[in-house]
């Protein structure tokens, strides 16, 4: 562990330090979307989304190696990629509710099969693994910057609207007839989850994504009392999943996304094992 | 916010036979379908001031897509709801709204006081926080859930659970209350709890009431509304009268019941005799 602390503070591997601010804002997004993503049971929905992001990444670089100008980035790809299929999901959420899930699966599968299709057809070998499981040791300051900007953001959102939005999510049809709208509400969310799927895969990955909006949601879930709660300690459980698991991964020279990934995990499985042992104890007694 | 100039506006199109503040439903020609399905036409009907009304009607007949039209969830596909002269959407402040929530996830972490706090929400406008405490501890006295509002919702029993949706629905101090089936499930002690509750606004509030039995209502009732209940008008929403009720055991019915007489239909202007 202290080769990790020296690490940190050694200025000729400035991506360690660059690793440990992304995963601090990343655990804001992880914790507080993630609540949400729980709490309103759209995980299938994130993770349509992410997969999908694969199609756009490979049809950037496709397009790229063909001579397209220099801003058609894997980047851009993957935005364009997030929003539209969260706006096609949101679309047939808000319309034809009993199709839902099966618009999930099929951009599932179609957004991942157009990415492995295209990066086929790219000239030289892009290895889709790093786009799959991340490489948090890879972060630049600019998507740092990125992710700092998409903090402020979802703070605000959330601190201003926050009786708004556990109303809506809560109880949809209540908040509406006080005057909520909700549609908008979770038109909102379901674009600034897009956004952040995007920011957040350069780290853990398009796979792990998933991973982290619902495992460190899913565990906090187990003794938060309010939605609120349920988000703070989210954070602070992502925050230290990413830092422990950065810490690991370097001291054993294993994959960070992969070791965050499987801490969270743990802890998820331990606390759900917990509460059912708890129930089943107090059922029998 | 000031409605009165909407109000005064609606109530000149379509000549409520009151004032537009003592009429607290007026639906005039009502048409509504759910694509293909027809599930209301040509509907007119109103509801007095402080009367408390029990809406019957078999399952799926419409009940509860009569109450979402009343509160400004649906829009009607022809015909006009007004809500004391005005329509829904436009005085949320008036309805207090106690829906099904079958839907109720027990994995989502919040207690009584949250769930009763959002009653104060006025579109995407801030609470003010003082307010919004004495309000909200006013209506947990009124539904009898004050000593259970640091409890998480979840942790609650059926009945407790509904008497907390009235305390939400409670927290604006609305002028028409509506409920949707808030009794089914429950059994007969908690349903006379329930029942003692809404006893307190009778009078003073208008309260609809949409019922799962048809034969039977609480004794609370003014007036019987039977959507449906008609074989050559499926379509329909009818008055129909009430009689006292002999040798029905509380045990059953939890709390004073009158039986509704589906046979007798009330012309649409039985309730207005001596009213304003």
């Amino acid at each position: 562990m202290g080769g990790f602390l020296q690490a940190l503070v050694n200025p000729s591997v400035p991506f360690v330090r660059n690793a440990l601010i992304g995963s601090v804002l990343a655990a804001f997004l992880f914790g507080i979307l993630g609540s949400l993503v729980t709490v309103r049971r759209i995980a299938g929905l994130a993770g349509a989304i992410s997969h999908t992001v694969l199609g756009g990444i490979g049809l950037a670089l496709f397009l790229a190696s063909r001579g397209a100008p220099k801003w058609v980035s894997p980047m851009l790809g993957a935005l364009v990629f997030a929003i539209l299929a969260a706006l096609l999901i949101s679309l047939v959420s808000l319309k034809a509710k009993q199709r839902e899930d099966t618009v999930i699966n099929a951009l599932w599968a179609i957004g991942m099969s157009l990415g492995v299709v295209f990066l086929a057809k790219t000239p030289g070998y892009v290895d889709p693994m790093s786009y799959l499981f991340g490489n948090i040791l890879l972060v630049t300051s600019q998507d740092l910057y990125l992710l700092a900007a998409l903090d402020v953001i979802v703070l605000l959102l959330v601190v201003r609207y926050y009786r708004h939005i556990e109303a809506a999510s809560f109880d949809e049809e209540f908040a509406a007839t006080k005057g909520v709208p909700v549609t908008a509400v979770y038109l909102a969310l379901v674009l600034v989850i897009a956004v952040a799927i995007v920011l957040l895969q350069t780290f853990v990955g398009i796979v792990m994504v998933i991973a982290m909006l619902t495992l460190p949601a899913g565990t906090a879930g187990y003794f938060s009392h309010n939605l609120a709660g349920m988000m703070v300690n989210a954070t602070l459980l992502s925050l230290v999943f990413s830092v422990g698991g950065l810490a690991v991964s370097w001291h054993f020279d294993l994959p960070a996304g992969a070791v965050i990934v499987l801490l969270s995990g743990a802890v998820f499985i331990a606390f759900s094992a917990g509460k059912m042992l708890a129930g089943r104890r107090l059922a029998r007694s | 916010m000031d409605h009165s100039a909407p109000q005064a506006q609606a109530a000149d199109e379509v000549h409520l036979p009151h004032a537009p503040e003592n009429v607290a439903i007026w639906c005039q020609n009502l048409a509504f379908h759910y694509r293909e399905v027809e599930v209301f036409n040509s509907v007119s009907f109103h509801v007095h001031r402080g009367e408390f009304v029990a809406l019957t009607g078999k399952n799926g007949a419409g009940k509860s897509t009569l109450l979402k039209l009343i509160v400004g969830l649906l829009e009607p596909a022809q015909g006009q709801v007004l809500v004391f002269g005005a329509s829904p959407r436009r005085c949320i402040e008036s309805i207090g709204y106690v829906p099904q929530h079958t839907g109720f996830d027990a994995a989502f972490p919040i207690r009584v006081e949250e769930v009763v706090g959002m009653g104060r929400l006025s579109g995407l406008s801030p609470v003010a926080k003082r307010q919004k405490q004495e309000d909200v501890e006013w209506a947990l006295r009124q539904a009898e859930v004050y000593d259970l509002r640091e409890r998480p919702f979840s942790a609650l029993s059926g009945g407790q659970r509904r008497r907390v949706l009235v305390a939400r629905a409670l927290v604006g101090h609305p002028k028409l209350l509506v409920l949707d089936e808030p009794t089914s499930n429950m059994d007969a002690d908690s349903e006379k709890k329930f029942y003692d509750v809404l006893e307190r606004f009778k009078g003073n509030t208008t309260v609809l009431v949409a019922t799962h039995d048809s034969d039977f209502v609480s004794a609370l009732a003014d007036t019987v509304l039977c959507v449906g209940q008609d074989v050559d008008h499926p379509h329909s929403v009818h008055r129909h009268a009430i009689e006292q009720a002999e040798n029905v055991p509380e045990d059953i019915y939890g709390g004073k019941v009158v039986r509704v007489r589906h046979d007798i239909e009330l012309p649409d202007n039985a309730c207005c005799e001596g009213k304003e």
